[in-house]
């Protein structure tokens, strides 16, 4: 039952840094479908710098550059999305798809060229980060404690009061509403869309590393995130881009999650019989209910997934 | 020239090619930082494929293979296309192509039917799927990106659960059509003899058929007009009395019937298993948007561009295994799609040239003649 609750709340946490991610975006007024592939290239980042970590640096040291490592990734990444979108006006949904699968791809060649540089004989995609994973651990008895999931609580509160008790982020908002009016009050909707992709950027960075970090102590590059990023992206629309209801989103589908990887040791699960694809299948049957039950009348910002123009009206 | 230029066919062709050229050169880069000694030599492995080898029975053999994965490319391009002219974007061809897949490899290893109800029963399955997001999209407001992807896993995680109890004893793969259902293998009608491939069947005449199917249908008949009007104004399609919540589902099942029939083309010929562990969506579906775009939204453009999509991607393990790996080009290609999201503004911006261009000639002229004038 400790592992059912330890592994809701670190999946909970990864969902929950994306979610917002994604949430900022959108609310910008740019979807952001490359969710996936900017969690590949923080995770990247992030497992670099601990492969060419010292071996004598300080816990505090190690997770303070790991995290920067990951949201400059991230961020980086996410200016590819920005510029096509916001500043060519490119299919938001093009470019999202694009990014997924090249985030994967670069992250694949990337990571074995530094191999095989390393070692003529390696030819394998894998980072290891054993030692310094225990930076981010902490044992309670039995339950292993992850720092994301304080971060991600931070992280919460933080998206909440930025979007609603800041100047920016009503801002922000506006011009995933009505960009035009936005504009004519003397808001600079560019800015503002660029500055959502780019914190979208920096979360979905976090959720990356943290994706890797939660159960194993190497990655597979080739592998992906396998498909966290879209359920992101559920968890998001199943919160109705609110952060508050994103974070009960998180903490539902992450039990779902959860439960496809240790339904068999818990006594009444593991009689009913259910395979574990069916719980990996449940968060996403959930929120296909849930669309097709409110979006006549959608929380979605009005304007997202439409390029800002100038001109229109 | 001018005129030449203006022909948006043209633009297309140019702006694609553009694409590719700038993708390879990109590719090129960061080859040369990997390991700038074989970076030429690696690009060119890569675009070569089949033609590095000298043995002309073995090329012909190997542009065999490639054929064979063309065939699929191209029916989950023509998906993402005919949904894109009704201005839906279909993301969900990725699912759509699962459970082609999965209904082909049931129906053959389960229940032993032969090829034909087998592709039958794919394109069934793809078009229940493209239903659900049409129905989704029409009568419930649901973004069709959205339902697409939400669908796209459960269409996967469904195909391994079905699939499950097919697969071999001591692997994670289902089990070989030829030695449990061969009745189920598509025939080759000779192909196979043709290239000396026994993998060649008659999936790549027939996706080239579809295509041409796709186009007489888009361009040239009453339904493709309502379907393409539709696409262009949802509202004013229905004042003009066309049933445009039919028009969308109507769509969506063919575009999901197309990559399901996808699905059996490859898995038809036994020449891959499904991996019933498989976590992640194959990339078919979306490689088919890279398909469509490159193709210049043209059904004819898409059967040559899905063709040079996967000639790369087979060309990728050619390259120097001890100095780059294999994912060179998937790199390229996602590099390419990328890109393509700039084809609208190339065309803008190749327009807005062309505008003034012949602004300055017709001033050019006016100035001429006003000296004239001033001369008499």
């Amino acid at each position: 039952m400790l592992l059912l609750l330890q592994y809701t709340l670190i999946f909970a946490s990864i969902l929950l840094l994306v979610a917002l991610g994604g949430c900022f975006s959108e609310h910008s007024g740019v979807i952001n479908l490359g969710l996936e592939g900017i969690m590949v290239i923080g995770a990247l980042g992030g497992a670099l710098m601990m492969r060419n970590m010292p071996a004598g640096a300080s816990a505090f040291v190690i997770v303070l550059l790991t995290l920067l490592a990951a949201i400059v990734f991230g961020m980086a990444y996410s200016a590819l999305l920005a510029v096509a979108c916001i500043n060519f006006k490119a299919d938001q949904t093009i470019v999202g798809t694009a990014l997924n699968m090249l985030g994967t791809a670069a992250a694949t060649v990337l990571v074995k060229a530094i191999n095989t540089a390393a070692d003529p004989n390696n030819h394998s995609a894998t980072i290891e980060y054993v030692e310094q994973k225990k930076a981010f651990i902490h044992y309670f008895g039995s339950f292993e404690f992850n720092w994301f999931m304080v971060i991600a609580v931070v992280i919460l509160v933080l998206a909440y009061l930025t979007l609603y008790k800041t100047k920016f982020g009503l801002r922000l908002m506006a011009c995933g509403e009505h960009p035009q009016a936005a504009s004519s009050v003397g808001i600079s909707v560019y800015k503002m869309r660029w500055s959502g992709v780019l914190i979208s950027g920096l979360l979905g960075g976090l959720g990356g590393i943290c994706y890797i970090l939660a159960g194993v102590s190497q990655w597979q590059f080739e592998y992906g995130v396998a498909g966290f990023g879209f359920l992101a992206l559920a968890v998001m629309i199943f919160g109705q881009w609110k952060p508050t209801r994103i974070a009960l989103a998180a903490l539902l589908f992450g039990l779902f999650r959860a439960l496809s990887n240790v339904y068999f040791g818990i006594s009444f699960l593991s009689a009913l019989n259910i395979p574990g694809t069916v719980y990996n299948m449940m968060p996403y049957i959930v929120s296909l209910i849930v669309l097709a039950l409110t979006s006549k009348k959608s929380r979605a910002p009005k304007a997202e997934g439409i390029p800002y123009d100038k001109g229109m009206r | 020239m001018k005129k030449f230029l203006r022909n948006s066919a043209v633009q297309s062709l140019i702006a694609s090619l553009l694409c590719i050229l700038m993708g390879l050169l990109i590719g090129y880069i960061v080859l040369l930082f990997i390991n700038p000694a074989g970076a030429w030599d690696a690009i060119l492995d890569v675009l070569k494929n089949f033609l590095k080898t000298a043995m002309a029975a073995r090329r012909l053999k190997l542009l065999g293979a490639t054929l064979v994965r063309t065939a699929p490319l191209l029916m989950c391009g023509l998906s993402v296309l005919f949904a894109y002219k009704v201005g839906l974007f279909n993301i969900g061809a990725a699912g759509q192509y699962v459970a082609g897949v999965c209904a082909s490899l049931y129906a053959a290893l389960a229940w032993g039917w032969g090829w034909l109800p087998c592709v039958l029963f794919a394109i069934v399955a793809g078009a229940l799927l493209g239903m659900i997001v049409g129905f989704l999209k029409s009568y419930c407001n649901v973004n069709e990106v959205i339902s697409g992807i939400m669908l796209n896993w459960i269409a996967l995680y469904s195909s391994n659960m079905i699939l499950m109890t097919q697969k071999q004893e001591a692997s994670h793969y289902t089990l070989k059509l030829k030695e449990f259902a061969p009745q189920a293998i598509l025939p080759s009608a000779g192909l196979d003899k043709l290239f000396g491939y026994d993998k060649v069947s008659i999936a790549i005449p027939l996706a080239i058929v579809l295509a041409i199917i796709v186009h007489v249908v888009l361009n040239s008949t009453r339904f493709g007009y309502e379907l393409r009007a539709t696409g262009n104004n949802r509202n004013a399609a229905k004042y003009a009395g066309m049933a445009e919540k039919r028009n969308i589902i109507l769509t969506l099942i063919i575009s999901g019937g197309l990559a399901g029939i996808g699905g059996a083309m490859l898995y038809l010929t036994d020449i891959e298993q499904w991996s019933v562990t498989a976590t992640s969506v194959p990339g078919m579906g979306f490689n088919g948007i890279a398909a469509t775009f490159l193709g210049g939204l043209n059904p004819i453009g898409t059967i040559f561009s899905s063709f040079f999509i996967q000639h790369i991607t087979d060309g990728g393990p050619n390259v120097d295994t001890n100095l780059y790996c294999a994912q060179i080009s998937d790199l390229i290609t996602s590099i390419i799609i990328y890109l393509c999201g700039f084809v609208l503004f190339l065309k803008t911006a190749m327009n807005r040239g062309l505008d003034k261009s012949e602004e300055k000639k017709v001033q050019k002229a006016k100035a001429l003649a006003a000296e004239k004038g001033g001369e008499k």
